[in-house]
């Protein structure tokens, strides 16, 4: 019945089996090379701009002001210099007090709003349900450049003009929209049953959200968190637009309006005050990137 | 052309060596044969049928397709073809895409490809759902597609990974018989792995019973069931399992079939009786399975008797009835290793 | 499962407040709902009516122009450069963004020693302030001090610096490398969602059929992560779109304009030159062509199949 057809290899037919099987092996190897290969290549180009921005933090300005010199190497002996300069002569501190207070209670807010709107919108399903989830995933789309001369007219009327509370009242449209869309999908990947058994034990449904959900959808909820923090601290245009006064900038404007005077760059101690803000954020990042995957994945094909 | 399969000393170890779910196996599946691979899950009968299509590797050992050693090939050089329990249709794709998928490697013509699907289809009957997609299909008809997909390609060995426990109960007997027929035509050397012994008895040439990774019998369907090699095959097949009652250093087994009223079992001195209190009756399907303890073969033990319809002996519950058991159909196991011993004297 | 002891069943009686869903429903939807009217809605609107008032920041009062800021706003061939280039840096970023994107994510997916450095590196564009991390780049396409200028230098390639902020092409070329640089993290990660919801059958699957490499990505992978990818460039493209900082902070717009953009063109004018009004209306042109895009993507992925 069988007919030799091109490409196919004559199992019963042994001297070409061993070379199938040398070849498969070689194929394998170079595709283990080539993939150690794409993951250097890949890592190298993302982290390019820290791992230069690690050494420079370090390097003497005579070192660095040389065109010559070979960016990557301590040409001149390093220098913590320009670190305790971040620290000791700039509102660097103050910055990231503010911005991690910021974060914080924006965060608190999100989650107040965000999880039991995302719990009405997953379990709950009224009729305008489905219609409702969309239309807050739209807000979303709202960019800040359109809002932010509107809004600093109400803040300035609300009297929080220059103040981080300003922050704190605007950042979370920004955090809410998404928040709500992730949360539903961690929400909706928690068994029904779990829900429904605890209120056969007797709690009420708003109990049973409180008991039984949240803390089985807090791997997710932390995913959550971490990414709107990161929202919060990466926003640049609001926070641009409501504060002048230093010390009550965030990090994302502070460091750059305070370490650029005009047109002197204190380079080393941006690459310093850089390196000191990603790091922590990409490793939360990093331990939560299983979460925040199950996340993505109910909420967009199944939303 | 159908090709026969061997595996050698066999091992493939997970999570660095501490989970071995093949523990050594040295098994043969001859041309055309149907080999069923019958075990409870984690047994490691999947693990060893994915290592032979060549999607694990062995930890160590050697898998031999037409006498020739093809670790390390890839499923496809070593003409495989395989059907998962869920069938693993491409959602995206129409039937006909499908089937004809695994002809595109062989970098046939699109007309040449069609035609062979369309062959293979219509040798399963379902040449009317070409062009329907996969969630328009029930179970059954799923379950012709995926094995279109692995005929088309004319492979030496089809393996099977429990392609029928997704269907209910009903079509299950129809697909059983279905899929023996279709395997006689074929005459493809077929590995099929499956937890039901039902369907092994009824499917395999022979059956190789596995239990936490290792191969405890091979044989045909009715030698492994009247002699079973230890205490796990002689439970694991037949229902309901045999009565195992224990007797000082070893153990007496016989099967409820094999465990009647007295005065029906040949009195001629070697048949051996025992009282039997019952304790409930179950009708199933004509039959009467008799659930009880006995006392005087050896410590006491619940038993079953199966009854079948041509019996007629009015039972009670509740009652104390002798039974018997003829000695040819006793078999004795080693009451700490399992394994199948030497007759011992029984008479009580 | 229960932390506490419910009340005994007898003596909750019927169902209280806490239980009724028609009421839970809205309540627990009410503060987002209210928080979304009272700071998006409504400074939307105003926004609406700023773009036909002729509000600045010198003179706060307000008063109806009709279309005059639009007029002013077709008449500016800035604007129409800053539209121009607003799509040419979305649509080629989002296309860099997706290529490189999935084959990150399949990166991120494969096992290999030292697979938690990379995964940690690949990350950092993301997760660092966009301003800062567009600072960063300011020194590494410096016309003088470019250290990617250096190595090329010293491996012969060139012999003079690049101006990669100062030439017309090569700004726009960076602007895009910084932006994708950027995205491409978050993008790998929604994908790697998608492909780690292929169920394992089907891959094996395509193992045993023969697939290749290449066809099994083209055949197989990619078809069924459509949708993910559909989301991820919608992401995407709202983040790039909707973007000031990158090149606020890179070229400010410049060279002469060649890398303005809507946003940034619209906190010129709008904080920049104090013409509020103007810069309302010209902000007002990024939210119909998102609403559009996002539409379009979203129903194409309703339409794609679900299994």
């Amino acid at each position: 019945m069988a007919v030799s057809a091109p490409a196919r290899l004559a199992v019963a037919d042994r001297s070409q089996v061993e070379r199938a099987r040398r070849r498969t092996t070689i194929r394998r190897r170079s595709g283990r090379v080539g993939l150690y290969l794409i993951a250097t290549l890949a890592a190298l180009v993302a982290a390019l701009p820290f791992i230069w921005g690690t050494i420079t933090a370090f390097k003497r300005d005579a070192d660095l002001y040389n065109s010559e010199n070979n960016p990557f190497v301590f040409n001149l002996d390093p220098t913590g210099e320009h670190v305790s300069f971040l620290f000791n002569d700039t509102s660097f501190l103050t910055f990231a007090a503010n911005t991690l207070w910021v974060g914080l209670v924006v965060v608190g807010v999100t989650l107040a709003v965000g999880l039991p709107a995302a719990y009405s919108l997953a379990r709950l399903n009224m009729r305008w349900s489905g219609p409702l989830g969309i239309a807050i995933f739209f807000v979303y789309l709202v960019p800040p450049t359109l809002l932010f001369v509107s809004l600093t007219r109400v803040v300035a009327i609300l009297g929080l003009q220059d103040s981080t509370w300003s922050l704190v009242l605007i950042y979370p449209t920004i955090t809410i929209p998404v928040s709500v869309w992730l949360l539903m999908g961690f929400l909706k990947a928690v068994p029904r049953d779990l829900e429904e058994q605890a209120m056969v034990d007797g709690y009420s449904r708003l109990g049973a959200f409180a008991r039984i959900v949240i803390p089985l959808a807090l791997p997710g909820i932390v995913a959550v968190v971490v990414f709107a923090f990161t929202l919060t601290a990466h926003e640049f245009i609001y926070a641009l637009a409501f504060i002048s006064p230093s010390d009550a900038k965030t990090i994302s404007i502070g460091v750059p309006t305070e370490l650029i005077r005009g047109d002197v760059f204190f380079w080393q101690s941006l690459q310093a005050a850089a390196i000191l803000v990603a790091v922590p954020i990409a490793f939360a990042f990093n331990l939560l990137l299983e979460r925040f995957i199950t996340g993505f994945t109910m909420g967009a094909v199944k939303g | 052309m159908a090709l026969g399969v061997e595996v050698r000393r066999l091992k493939k170890h997970f999570h660095g060596g501490d989970v071995h779910a093949v523990d050594g196996v040295d098994l043969r599946a001859g041309e055309g044969e149907y080999l069923v691979l019958l075990g409870p899950s984690g047994c490691g009968k999947t693990t060893l049928l994915r290592t032979i299509a060549g999607l694990e590797d062995p930890t160590e050992g050697d898998v031999l397709i037409g006498g020739n050693v093809v670790n390390g090939l890839p499923p496809r050089a070593r003409q495989v073809a395989m059907v998962f329990q869920s069938y693993a249709l491409y959602p995206h794709k129409t039937v006909m895409q499908n089937i004809a998928f695994p002809l595109k490697a062989e970098k046939i013509a699109k007309e040449e490809r069609e035609r062979r699907a369309g062959w293979a289809a219509e040798l399963l009957g379902i040449q009317h759902l070409l062009s329907r997609k996969p969630r328009q299909l029930s179970g059954g008809e799923r379950q012709r597609v995926a094995l279109a997909r692995a005929l088309v390609r004319e492979p030496s060995v089809f393996l099977l990974d429990e392609p029928l426990s997704n269907l209910d109960a009903k079509l299950r007997a129809l697909a059983r018989d279905e899929l023996k027929q279709f395997q006689g035509r074929v005459g493809t050397t077929t590995i099929y792995v499956t937890h039901d012994q039902a369907e092994a008895m009824g499917l395999g040439d022979r059956i190789a019973v596995m239990y936490e990774g290792r191969v405890r019998q091979v044989g045909p369907p009715r030698e492994v069931y009247a002699n079973p090699v230890d205490t796990f095959v002689a439970t694991f097949l037949g229902s309901p399992p045999m009565n195992l009652v224990h007797r000082g250093d070893h153990l007496l087994g016989f099967r409820p079939e094999n465990f009647l009223p007295a005065e029906l079992v040949e009195g001629d001195g070697s048949r051996v009786t025992v009282s039997l209190e019952i304790a409930r009756i179950e009708y199933l399907s004509g039959d009467r399975h008799v659930y009880g303890a006995i006392n005087g073969m050896g410590e006491e033990t619940r038993v079953i008797a199966r009854l079948p319809a041509t019996v007629t002996t009015p039972l009670e519950d509740g009652e104390v009835r002798e039974f018997a058991v003829h000695e040819r159909d006793l078999r004795f196991f080693d009451a700490e290793s399992g394994e199948q011993t030497h007759a011992q004297p029984v008479r009580a | 499962m229960s932390v506490s002891q419910p009340p005994p069943v007898g003596l909750r009686g019927r169902a209280t407040l806490a239980d009724r869903e028609g009421f839970l429903a809205p309540l627990f939807l009410l503060p987002a709902v209210v928080y979304i009217i009272a700071l998006v809605a409504i400074p939307l609107l105003m926004a609406l009516a700023f773009a036909f008032s002729d509000v600045t920041v010198g003179d706060p009062s307000f008063e109806w122009v009709g279309l005059r800021n639009f007029d002013a706003i077709f008449d500016d061939p800035v604007f129409w450069r800053s539209l121009r280039n607003t799509l040419v840096f979305t649509v080629i970023s989002m296309a860099l963004t997706i290529v490189l994107a999935k084959a990150l994510a399949m990166i991120l997916l494969a096992n290999f020693r030292f697979k938690w450095v990379v995964r940690f590196l690949v990350l950092l564009p993301w997760t660092t302030p966009i301003a800062l991390a567009a600072v960063a780049w300011l020194w590494m396409l410096d016309s003088v001090y470019s250290p990617i200028d250096w190595v090329l230098r010293s491996l012969g390639f060139i012999e003079s610096n690049v101006y990669w902020l100062g030439k017309d092409d090569l700004a726009m070329a960076s602007v895009i490398a910084v932006h994708t640089w950027r995205i491409v993290p978050l993008a790998a990660v929604i994908i790697l969602a998608g492909l780690i919801s292929i169920p394992d059958d089907i891959n094996d699957a395509a193992a045993i059929d023969g697939a290749g490499f290449w066809r099994k990505l083209f055949e197989i992978t990619v078809p069924l992560t459509l949708p993910v990818i559909a989301v991820a460039t919608l992401f995407g493209a709202v983040l790039t779109f909707t973007d000031m900082s990158v090149v606020y902070v890179l070229t400010r717009g410049g060279p002469e304009n060649a890398t303005q953009v809507l946003p940034s063109y619209a906190y010129l004018k709008g904080i920049g030159s104090g013409d509020l009004a103007q810069g309302a209306a010209i902000a007002l042109f990024l939210f119909p062509l998102l609403l559009a895009a996002a539409i379009a993507i979203l129903r194409s992925v309703k339409r794609m199949e679900t299994f």
